[in-house]
């Protein structure tokens, strides 16, 4: 069940995602010649406020995006209404951005990180 | 016709299919092949009809699975082999057989301000209206529709969502929002940007596919999309 | 058999485009939390990612990752064309037109891209 809210943040954000899945689909492609490391992850993206930026919005825009997308789902196949479909679509928003900042974190700015 | 005789699946109940054999003849609908059904093997076989030239929009039934205007569709066209399944309209809910309550369709009708809103009265003048304009084109697309719930029945989403409005509502409304002579513009926005409103609609076009009038209720859709979000931005809700 | 025959039913282009859409973004965001507790590990326990990451280059994993990478792509195309269909008022051909330029013009790119690295 989507009301125009709801149907407006998630096209939006899948607007403002758009650019994002490129770029990561074309560091994706770079990134797998020649093998992954964490180090070589880490190289890239180690302290780099740009990719901090990039990763960080991309996990906000997800998380609204996949949270409301998950609710129609739930709604239209799993039956699930009134305030237990809200509880789920914030569980899933709010586990996507706290799972997705800590990996984003983990990445670029945490402590011994790729010690 | 190859067959001699038609083996005729129909549904009279959630869990009950009869089969009855039905002689094929050279120009027979699927409607034909009912009637000869309710008249000649089974009398207490309950179904609708009116017209029968696609104008009334009453015998519409489920066919092999697919939403049918059924006094159009001649019975090669569907025969699987020599058989046929026949079921009652998909997403209401049925009376008896092959007859559903079409209440639900035609109050979300309503629902979705698909109802004349008019600032004039008998005394003021007859508006011009200008055939060629591009909102009076988008009128004109929507306005053969028969109310004849196949789109309602071949959508998906008014399959998982009792409160969708479902496209034919949503495609009055669209085609009212269009109409020079009417002027409830704020009241239709309002009601398909509800929770049943256009916004639960995925685009999976089984309304246009199936539309035995060859309309096109996905686009009108997508224009009441379109509309609600330029208020959005405009609005701000 | 009964789900099948409801799929063959409905299963025209429009229809088959909603399907993968919605498997696609279901399947993305099942995957999402284990892509975000591996990524992490970067902070956790770097030895046990570089461990992950090596299993990439097993066959079954790769295979997995280019779904993945496919899901993406597909529910992302799928997408700015649902939202194409809805925002632009369009006609169909142009937008037919506009769809396959796109596709063609992302296989060029892609190419090229990996050409040059």
């Amino acid at each position: 069940m989507l009301s125009l809210q709801l149907y407006m943040f998630q096209r939006l954000s899948a607007l403002l995602m758009a650019p994002f899945v490129i770029g990561h689909l074309a560091v994706m492609i770079y990134a797998i010649q020649g093998g992954l490391s964490a180090a070589e992850i880490l190289g890239r993206t180690q302290g780099s406020v740009l990719w901090f930026l990039f990763y960080g919005t991309f996990v906000v825009a997800v998380s609204i995006h996949g949270a409301i997308g998950l609710r129609a789902v739930a709604f239209e196949w799993g039956g699930l209404k009134g305030a237990a479909l809200d509880g789920f679509m914030w569980l899933v928003g709010l586990g996507l951005f706290a799972l997705g900042a800590r990996a984003v974190w983990a990445v670029t700015f945490a402590k011994g990180a790729g010690a | 016709m190859t067959a001699e005789v038609l083996k005729v699946a129909i549904q009279r109940d959630a869990d009950r299919v009869d089969t009855f054999d039905v002689p094929a003849y050279e120009n027979q609908t699927v409607l034909d092949v009912v009637s000869w059904v309710q008249q000649n093997a089974d009398p207490t076989l309950s179904y609708r009809f009116a017209c029968r030239v696609g104008m009334c929009g009453s015998c519409a039934m489920m066919v092999n699975g697919v939403p049918r205007w059924t006094c159009r569709t001649h019975i090669s066209k569907v025969l699987d082999g020599n058989a046929v399944t026949i079921g009652p309209l998909r997403n209401l809910p049925v009376i008896k057989d092959l007859a559903v309550d079409m209440d639900p369709f035609f109050d979300k009708w309503i629902a979705a301000e698909g109802v004349h809103h008019g600032a004039l009265t008998r005394d003021d003048e007859i508006a011009p209206i200008d055939e060629t304009s591009a909102t009076r084109v988008e009128a004109n697309a929507g306005i053969e529709c028969i109310n004849c719930s196949v789109c309602y029945a071949a959508c998906d989403t008014v399959a998982g969502n009792v409160d969708y409005l479902g496209p034919a509502a949503l495609q009055r409304a669209w085609t009212l929002l269009n109409d020079a002579k009417d002027e409830g513009r704020t009241a239709i926005l309002d009601a398909v940007s509800g929770k049943g409103g256009c916004h639960n609609c995925h685009s999976m076009g089984s309304c246009t596919a199936y539309c035995p009038n060859d309309l096109d209720p996905m686009s009108a859709i997508a224009g009441l999309k379109r509309e609600t979000a330029k208020n959005f931005f405009k609005r701000g809700h | 058999m009964k789900v099948a025959k409801g799929i063959t039913s409905r299963a025209h282009p429009l229809w088959l485009a909603y399907i993968m859409h919605r498997l696609s973004g279901l399947a993305l965001a099942i995957f999402l939390p284990l892509h975000f507790w591996v990524l992490a590990m970067a902070m956790t326990d770097p030895v046990r990612l570089d461990g992950f990451l090596h299993l990439t280059e097993e066959g079954v994993v790769k295979l997995a990752e280019f779904g993945l990478v496919f899901l993406l792509a597909i529910h992302m195309f799928g997408g700015l064309r649902l939202m194409a269909m809805e925002w632009l008022p369009w006609s169909t051909s142009q937008k037919t037109l506009a769809a396959g330029a796109t596709a063609v013009s992302f296989c060029i790119a892609v190419l090229f891209f990996m050409r040059a690295i």
